[in-house]
């Protein structure tokens, strides 16, 4: 089994070798090693709950860092973390599958490309603006491709395009997610797409991630009537959870995916769930109490009391992120 | 053969060469073939890859895009170019950047025509020329056809591109014979150059004629293909040594075409002129709206103003 491969633009890897992905170390900082470990960045060898919590943990420890990196100057732009939401990305992508399944991510898509990719270096080097980044530094955070994971910072235009990849790949079993947020409710695309998944019968999972919120605006001031209620008169049928639970979420996702895969028809699968972070950096309006609620969902603590051996898996996560921020920053600026 | 053939008969022969590729528009099935005619036959031809869509513009563009980035290549027909304002955010900030924005990782194969322009009587918001507003749009190709070229080979090399590509059609010109490059006028020491496209290609010709005719103008004509990114070099070929050039277009005056054209020629021609559209909507009288189109008259006497500052 070979470890070490460099994976980015490499279109020869199979996307089946993903278990074996390993943080890829740039020519430049190679000789910072990851710490040794047998254990894969997605964890896929190991039980779901352990795998969820290290996955989830991955991306809590990511995006932390992302923030204090940000605070201390070190990092340009913008990012939106998604501190607090981060069942929905591991409980939606471990229901798909990887070789062939196709996502679709909005500006809060750091989780997703985590949950799918393991691709913590090649992630904090393209915010980093690295040439080592996961698109060479050209998309920063909220524009990431890998394999058949996309993602777009313009508010529901990618919903039309996953209905359309998602019936170029129907042949081959293929089922495409688009991930949106409550305040995208309001953008028109949403229900062309809607429309046009139901038509043409695109296998295309829409999942809502509703965390309440959009930017500093609350849900009640500009989304009308019920989020969970829109697709049905699409002739597209509904899935709904609300809670914060990863094994909870993979198996609703599981269900929907196999009714995606299995009819070829779209589904809106709504999630209710809490954005504990900021919209990105430092812009949270929310009065302190309705934070503490959003507190109180956070889905890690849960879920760390059901791993036995947690303080190992946050120190393998830690070790990770340590390695692949210092990897990222020994890598050359990216410039044209 | 007639433009809407020449069109055709090239959907036709991408059809039957690329079994992957799928036509997209609103009301483009047989027995009706589209608003204007130009996807006659396909849908019957190649049943499962003709789709009539519901009246989308942004997702079936959107839609295009996220087929085309996986692998099935896209036609897509905007019943009018007019409706190109409706896909503007897939266009801009979804097909023509996907590419460059995903470091090469994936190709956008998809061609969006759009038949524009007035004449018709058709008013306000369906006889525009809204191209300008879709050139300069890194990663999108904007071509303009016309019956002087061969529109069907335009289309062909638009597809074997594999990038994104705007073709501006125009709603006249479709029923008008192709008669090919060798038709422009082009005398050997022109007095004048026209650098035009689309659809006032044909009134520029006719200006030309009668400038040669009737004032002894020896004017060439220059139908530029491509809009954007806009063939500098090209054109400058084109005009040579000529000293000066009338810029014609249909559109609304200003940050276009002429604009261009201008750019391209600084400290190059001696004098200058632009013809344009009008600076307020088309309005649907026909007649008002011919003379507010560039048309040979116009055309003509811009030409001969120029001729005669020297
Ligand atoms: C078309 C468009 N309009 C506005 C924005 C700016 N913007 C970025 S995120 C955001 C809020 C989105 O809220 P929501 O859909 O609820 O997702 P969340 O941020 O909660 O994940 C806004 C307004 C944008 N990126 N795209």
């Amino acid at each position: 089994m070979t470890k070490e491969r460099a994976i980015r633009k490499d279109e020869t890897v199979l996307a089946s070798s993903l278990a074996e992905l390993q943080i890829v170390t740039s020519s430049a900082a190679r000789n910072l090693t990851l710490a040794p470990t047998e254990r894969g960045l997605l964890g896929f060898e190991l039980p779901a709950a352990v795998r969820f919590y290290q996955q989830m943990m991955l991306i809590r420890l990511v995006e932390e860092r992302l923030l204090d990196l940000f605070s201390q100057g070190l990092l340009f732009g913008t990012t939106h973390t998604s501190i607090g939401q981060e069942a929905n990305a591991v409980g939606v992508i471990n229901a798909l599958d990887r070789d062939r399944d196709i996502v679709w991510s909005n500006h809060r898509c750091h989780g997703h490309f985590i949950a799918y990719s393991g691709e913590v270096e090649g992630l904090i080097a393209e915010i980093m603006g690295r040439v080592t980044g996961i698109c060479g530094g050209r998309g920063g955070s909220q524009h990431l491709c890998f394999r058949n994971f996309h993602s777009n910072g313009i508010q529901g235009g990618i919903a039309p395009v996953a209905v359309g990849s998602a019936l170029a790949r129907k042949d081959e079993g293929a089922v495409a997610v688009v991930f949106l947020g409550d305040g995208t409710m309001g953008e028109g695309a949403v229900y062309e797409s809607l429309n046009l998944a139901s038509v043409f019968a695109a296998p295309v999972v829409f999942v809502i991630e509703d965390n309440e919120i959009a930017q500093t605006t609350p849900k009640h001031l500009t989304v009308s009537g019920s989020i969970v209620a829109r697709a049905e008169p699409f002739g597209v049928r509904t899935f709904a959870y609300d809670g914060n639970d990863p094994i909870a979420i993979y198996e609703l996702a599981q269900e929907a995916v196999g009714y995606v895969r299995a009819e070829s028809r779209p589904c809106w699968l709504y999630l209710r769930t809490e954005r504990i972070g900021p919209h990105s950096k430092g812009d949270d309006t929310r009065p302190a109490e309705r934070l503490e609620q959003a507190r109180a969902r956070d889905p890690i603590p849960p879920m760390r009391r059901r791993v036995a051996n947690a303080d190992e898996i946050d120190a393998y996560c830690l070790n990770v992120v340590d390695r692949a921020v210092e990897s990222a920053a020994a890598a050359a600026l990216a410039r044209g | 053969m007639r433009v809407v053939e020449s069109i055709n008969r090239a959907l036709h022969d991408l059809m039957g060469a690329d079994l992957r590729l799928v036509i997209l528009g609103e009301d483009v099935l047989d027995p009706y073939g589209g608003a204007f005619k130009v996807t006659k036959g396909l849908s019957s031809a190649y049943k499962d890859r003709v789709w009539t869509t519901p009246i989308s513009e942004g997702g079936i563009v959107g839609m295009a895009a996220g087929m085309a980035i996986k692998g099935r290549p896209v036609i897509v027909e905007l019943m009018f170019g007019d409706f190109i304002a409706l896909a503007a955010d897939q266009i801009i900030n979804h097909v023509a950047k996907f590419r460059w924005m995903y470091n090469d990782q994936v190709e956008v194969p998809v061609i969006i025509r759009a038949p524009m322009g007035g004449r018709r009587g058709y008013g306000p918001t369906h006889s525009q020329s809204l191209e300008k507003h879709f050139c300069g749009v890194p990663g999108l190709t904007v071509l303009a056809t016309h019956e002087y070229a061969d529109p069907g080979t335009l289309l062909h090399r638009a597809f074997a591109s594999r990038s994104p590509h705007l073709i501006i059609e125009n709603k006249v010109m479709y029923s008008r014979p192709v008669l090919g490059p060798d038709a422009l006028p082009r005398p050997a020491d022109a007095d004048v150059v026209i650098l035009t496209y689309g659809g006032c290609v044909e009134h520029a010709v006719a200006a030309a004629k009668k400038l040669a005719q009737e004032e002894e103008i020896a004017t060439t004509v220059v139908a530029v293909e491509q809009l954007s990114p806009f063939p500098g070099d090209e054109v400058r070929s084109q005009v040579g040594n000529c000293t000066r050039v009338v810029a014609v277009e249909e559109g609304s005056p200003g940050w276009g075409f002429a604009s261009e054209c201008a750019r391209a020629l600084i400290g190059r021609v001696r004098h200058f002129s632009a013809l344009t559209g009008p600076d307020h909507p088309i309005p649907s009288s026909r007649d008002w709206e011919d003379d507010l189109l560039p048309g040979v008259n116009a055309i003509q006497a811009a030409c001969i103003e120029l001729f005669q500052k020297g």
